[in-house]
């Protein structure tokens, strides 16, 4: 499959303000491409670029210089712009800023009636998208009688009713508790398992970098790691230096195998620690 | 004579209207002088409701709550005192910043308390050192910080009062890792200058695991359980039917159990976990 996302040497700063002098480059010069249907966390500690980086995969930032392209729109393309933020969405971290309506099938349907799309298609595309994100015995309901982790998932569903190739979701469970984080990263799997949509996740959360096929990893505006979950944790040095935690059976791997034990340092999940730790100790 | 006490207490919101819903059920606990205490529970569950009664934000519905053994409400006029007695820093409290510099930001609520001049002085820069911000900064506009900064600094305007109980809203929500040990370092670090009673509610148990003498747990309005943290954490597979993250590393060593391989220990951190581990992997070579 080709590339969804192609990013080409982009460096950014903000424009200065009055007679300041130029601010520092927020990204120095990142080049990224991403494959349709893959799901890539990007992690990185605050002020390392991540979520201006995310800004620039629907245009609400455009390049300083570089160039970025998505699904075969350039972002600067200003007569494109529509189109770009249909094929790739974007759900952002607070969900209280991101509800228009007071009825939730009115939130979900909000872009579609802006789209002009016809009554038919569009009811048909709203239930079937609370319906993806489990929200539809809600769609009568206030949004204000949501939890957080509800209120994001109609957020989600808004987005997956645009039919879009691509969602960008910068920090969606950072305000949520344990449970909501739970419904939320269910939902994201499950969109680009059954429906193909390649996922962008920015994310503090290092179990829910754990779940995705591909890990970047951003500091002071560049790209210092780009593999696998199991690859990039299993590098905890590095990790710490970049202000980064790694999952806690992934260090509790590492500090075995510091110690002159036989364990993979490629451990991110439960179970694979689980085994690991018994293989260990009915070793002969 | 424990601090802080509740009995009975109970909230109920919109009493005599079809969203009657009681938040707060009978809940009794007792609270020592200095002890850091976590707070957890669910969205929902009734957690914030209680710590609002702690201060005299909410008035129970029903049952008291006793401030060093006087019963806050008994006299409706001295509500005032409580609130410098016990400070509530809530969720972002970043967003309720709002003076010209940072040196007045802090010292508004010692003001407000007619402290001498001097006094205030000398609270804001020893908060601020707790907290991590350096003197230079006094005299910024508390807008010109850094997210962290700004959190750190509006913690800083309560911690200036010196309440005999601080209580502190999810202060790491929304930061990164590094800046979340930071913080918690920081409120460490006042804790131990001044020996005042804290209270911090946490979703993330891995937090609180670190540094709590006791958690307390509400689920469904009640108190389900306010005990030793390892004590709280030998119930994890309870804790997490209720909706709270158990740490990962105890998730691990429940499922050695469940396949026959019993520490007999409670594990909720790494570095517990490693020495276990090393320990019976050395006394297996020796045999």
């Amino acid at each position: 499959m080709g590339n969804i996302i192609e990013i080409n040497d982009l460096h950014f700063r903000y424009e200065p303000t009055g007679e300041e002098e130029a601010p520092p480059e927020v990204l120095k010069g990142i080049d990224l491409s991403i494959k349709e249907g893959e799901f890539v966390a990007v992690l990185g500690h605050n002020g390392s670029g991540k979520s201006t980086l995310a800004k620039h995969l629907n245009a609400i930032l455009l390049p300083t210089t570089g160039s970025v392209i998505v699904d075969g729109i350039d972002t600067a393309d200003e007569e494109k712009l529509f189109e770009l933020r249909q094929r790739a969405g974007m759900v952002f971290q607070n969900p209280d800023n991101q509800i228009v309506s007071s009825i939730v099938e009115e939130d979900v349907a909000f872009a579609l009636e802006n789209l002009g799309v016809p009554y038919e298609e569009m009811r048909r595309r709203v239930d079937e998208s609370l319906k993806a994100v489990k929200m539809y015995k809600y769609r009568l309901h206030s949004p204000a009688q949501l939890s957080g982790g509800q209120k994001q998932r109609v957020a989600i569903a808004g987005i997956i009713a645009m039919q879009p190739k691509c969602i960008i979701l910068d920090e969606p469970t950072a305000m949520l508790d344990p449970s909501g984080r739970k419904e939320v990263m269910a939902t994201i799997k499950r969109m680009n398992r059954e429906q193909g949509i390649t996922v962008v996740l920015i994310t503090h959360y290092m179990d829910e970098a754990a779940q995705s096929d591909r890990v970047v990893v951003m500091d002071s505006g560049k790209i210092v790691m780009d593999d696998k979950p199991e690859k990039v944790f299993s590098q905890v040095d590095l990790m710490k230096k970049l202000r980064l935690d790694v999952p806690q059976v992934t260090e509790l791997a590492w500090e075995l195998k510091k110690a002159g034990y036989d364990i993979s340092p490629e451990i991110i999940s439960e179970d694979e620690c689980v085994e690991a730790i018994i293989r260990l100790m009915s070793e002969e | 004579m424990p601090i802080l006490e509740t009995q009975e207490l109970t909230y109920v919101y919109s009493p005599g209207t079809p969203f009657e819903k009681t938040a707060v059920d009978h809940v009794n606990i007792s609270i020592e002088k200095g002890e850091i205490i976590g707070v957890m529970g669910h969205t929902g569950s009734g957690k914030s409701t209680l710590i609002q009664h702690f201060n005299g934000l909410l008035r129970p519905t029903s049952g008291k709550v006793l401030l060093n053994g006087v019963d806050i409400w008994e006299d409706k006029t001295k509500i005032r005192d409580v609130r410098f007695q016990v400070g509530l820093v809530f969720q972002y409290p970043e967003y309720q910043l709002f003076e010209e510099t940072v040196f007045k930001d802090i010292s508004f609520g010692p003001k407000n308390m007619g402290l001498s001049d001097e006094e205030i002085k000398r609270r804001v820069y020893d908060t601020a050192h707790d907290i991590g911000l350096s003197e230079e900064l006094m005299e910024r506009s508390p807008f010109d910080l850094s997210g962290g900064q700004k959190r750190r600094a509006a913690i800083a305007g309560v911690m200036a009062m010196e309440p005999e109980v601080l209580i502190l809203d999810e202060p790491t929500a929304g930061l990164d890792p590094a800046g979340r040990d930071k913080i918690l370092s920081h409120i460490k670090a006042y804790h131990q200058r001044t020996g005042n009673t804290t209270l911090i509610v946490s979703h993330s148990m891995e937090d609180i695991a670190s540094f709590a003498d006791r958690i307390l747990v509400m689920s469904d309005s009640k108190l389900f359980c306010f005990d030793e943290t390892v004590k709280v954490f030998s119930r994890s597979e309870e804790i997490s039917q209720i909706g709270l993250d158990v740490p990962q590393i105890t998730r691990v060593f429940d499922k050695l159990k469940k396949r026959g391989m019993d520490f007999g220990k409670e594990v909720y951190t790494v570095e517990y976990a490693r020495n276990l581990l090393l320990k019976r992997l050395a006394e297996r070579e020796a045999r």
